[in-house]
């Protein structure tokens, strides 16, 4: 038996770029580049040396929600070595909320199959880090999640969860949702060699009515949240900047005195 | 009045400050009922009601340890059975909003995360978030079923208030798949005494200008004297010079304190996303050019070496 790997992934925002809110106050995508969110480089990274380390076969399978540009992101985590790609796309599914998103996605897990989910550990936009415990909620399987550390074998996952109080020791059995921090391994470089090949794999469109979804339940017509203002912050004003000249920690201390810190 | 769920942080029975936040933010919306799950609700029970808990929702049993998360979502879930909330509250830690993701999907209902304030409305609560490393604040709603809300810590200055705090058991029935993820092991992180990096009133940070372990205690020294909590870059913590559990940053601690000192730091966008909230923020660092100026209160352009000594000294001389 194979092993069925599904890595989720984002298209967002370029987090170094302006990011900007729409009028309908969703997330403005025609103004800035959209990538591969960087943290579910992690996820795919882990899938591949799950993968590599697998005494069977193990085929990888990415799959994403987003607009037709979400393709740019099965792309790159193609180039990397994933071996086909799943792309949720329909005008209805804009303004979903995380209700929402884990409830196409579920729907799509069970359409493509999988024994072991792999997640990033947030997105770089909403950044909730809530998708991976919605979808094991969804789908009735272990979650296993946060991990900087993952290795699955005879049919288990186990893992290390680096939390505030303690680092905890994991295990499950599969089918299981995993999440990955940054923590877990730096992310490989796609080849030329991966960029040529990604080119050629597959990369399957679904919509929502494939899905057996109604629009009425994803989109911001369907979302369980409403944004009612967002606001640009105004940019903090510029302070007071010294040069030390031998007294910046004196003159620093007296500053912070100012402030009643000290 | 409506209920309002809090879930409780705490440490065999001792709460922590987000909780006392949360019950804080939570009498703006309703009258607070507690969720104490583990030992030491009898305890814990004391300082919740002092601080507006009418009721303590306890239960106590070994599956909170022994098994990831979901255990806790069946307790929480029967407390929402016991009191139909007007809206459950948790910290915005890792843990807090896993638990009110589940719980969210379970009773259908809409889900906001890192509120940093919350104020009642017309149509239900109604959450600040602060997004987009805090370059927007956003004012949100959830708009189906009841509101599960998590909070990031130091949203809210904890007020007294008190009530009842009455602890009542909560009986609660284990799912058969929330106990699917062990927890085959645990080691408790070792306490520095130092304040709780989210908690902290100051907190003192350094980076990769810091250059080595070693130096670290040059930071220490000054958080020390200012009773602050000790931050790190992600570039000094991937360098192994100080514990991730003090990353300050996107994929680290979001820190919102009163006084955020960055020391070899340049302020990269992921970093700036965890302390940009900061009330005053001040750096030192030798490039006059670096991005975390731009964010600044009060800036030394200087070697840190040099500076942060001096400061500490200086901290230590006036405060005697
Ligand atoms: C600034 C901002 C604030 C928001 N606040 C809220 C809010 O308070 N409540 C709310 O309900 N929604 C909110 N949203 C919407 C929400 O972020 C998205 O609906 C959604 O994609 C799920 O949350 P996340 O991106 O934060 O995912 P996270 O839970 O942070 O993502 C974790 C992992 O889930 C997977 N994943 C997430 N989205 C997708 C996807 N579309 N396709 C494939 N895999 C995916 C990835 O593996 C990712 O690494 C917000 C969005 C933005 C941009
Ligand atoms: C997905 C993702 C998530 C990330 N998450 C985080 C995160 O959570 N937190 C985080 O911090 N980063 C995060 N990063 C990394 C981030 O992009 C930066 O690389 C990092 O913040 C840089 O750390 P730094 O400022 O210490 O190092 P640098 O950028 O190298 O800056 C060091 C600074 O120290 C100064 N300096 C050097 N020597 C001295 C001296 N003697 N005296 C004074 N100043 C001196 C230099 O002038 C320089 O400005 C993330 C990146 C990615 C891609």
């Amino acid at each position: 038996m194979s092993l069925r790997i599904v890595v989720t992934v984002k298209y967002v925002p370029d987090a170094t770029g302006d990011r900007h809110f729409a009028e309908d106050l969703t997330v403005d995508r025609d103004d800035v580049d959209g990538l591969l969110s960087e943290l579910d480089e992690y996820a795919v990274e882990q899938a591949l040396q799950i993968k590599e380390a697998a005494d069977d076969d193990a085929e990888i399978t990415v799959l994403t929600v987003g607009p037709e540009d979400a393709k740019d992101a099965l792309r790159k985590a193609l180039s990397m070595g994933a071996d086909k790609a799943v792309h949720v796309e329909d005008d209805d599914l804009h303004g979903t909320d995380a209700l929402g998103t884990s409830l196409v996605l579920a729907k799509a897990l069970e359409h493509v199959g999988y024994d072991l989910v792999v997640s990033g550990m947030a997105s770089t936009d909403g950044g909730m880090g809530v998708v991976p415990a919605m979808l094991a909620e969804r789908l009735g399987v272990p979650q296993v999640t946060l991990l900087s550390e993952v290795k699955v074998e005879d049919g288990k996952v186990t893992g290390r969860r680096d939390g505030d109080a303690a680092s905890e020791q994991l295990e499950a059995s599969l089918p299981a949702v995993v999440s990955v921090t940054d923590q877990s391994g730096e992310a490989r470089y796609p080849s030329f060699k991966g960029i040529m090949a990604a080119k050629k794999k597959p990369v399957e469109s679904l919509d929502l009515s494939d899905l057996g979804l109604e629009a009425e339940e994803v989109g911001l017509e369907g979302a369980w949240t409403k944004v009612d203002e967002a606001t640009e912050r105004p940019a903090r004003t510029a302070g007071t900047v010294v040069k030390d000249e031998g007294e910046g920690g004196k003159q620093l201390a007296e500053f912070l005195a100012g402030q009643k810190f000290i | 009045m409506a209920e309002v769920l809090v879930y409780v942080d705490h440490v065999d029975g001792a709460v922590r400050k987000p909780t006392l936040e949360l019950l804080t933010l939570a009498r703006r919306i309703g009258e607070p009922v507690a969720v104490h799950l583990g030992a030491g609700a009898d305890a814990a029970a004391a300082v919740l009601g002092e601080y507006g808990a009418v009721k303590v929702l306890a239960a106590d049993a070994s599956e909170f340890a022994d098994y990831l998360v979901a255990p806790k979502v069946d307790a929480l879930e029967a407390a929402y059975n016991a009191v139909s909330p007007a809206a459950v509250l948790l910290p915005s830690s890792a843990e807090g909003k896993e638990i009110a993701a589940r719980l969210a999907v379970r009773i259908g209902s809409g889900i906001i995360t890192d509120a940093v304030d919350l104020e009642a409305g017309a149509e239900g609560p109604v959450a600040t978030q602060s997004v987009f490393a805090a370059s927007y604040s956003t004012k949100s709603r959830v708009t189906k079923g009841t509101p599960v809300i998590t909070v990031k810590p130091n949203s809210a200055a904890p007020e007294a208030a008190q009530a009842a705090g009455t602890v009542e058991q909560l009986a609660v029935a284990f799912g058969e798949k929330s106990t699917g993820t062990k927890v085959v092991s645990r080691t408790p992180r070792e306490s520095t005494g130092r304040p709780e990096l989210t908690e902290a009133a100051i907190v003192v940070s350094g980076g990769r200008g810091v250059n080595g372990a070693e130096n670290f205690s040059i930071i220490e020294a000054l958080a020390d004297s200012l009773g602050a909590a000790v931050g790190a870059s992600r570039a000094a913590v991937d360098a192994g010079w100080y514990p991730h559990t003090n990353q300050v940053g996107q994929t680290g601690k979001s820190v919102s304190p009163q006084l955020y000192i960055a020391a070899g730091i340049s302020g990269a966008i992921q970093h700036r996303a965890g302390m940009q909230t900061s009330k005053t923020i001040v750096a030192v660092n030798k490039d006059a050019e670096a991005p975390i100026f731009d964010l600044v209160d009060y800036g030394v352009v200087g070697d840190l070496f040099e500076v942060v000594p001096q400061l500490t000294d200086e901290v230590k001389t006036r405060k005697g």
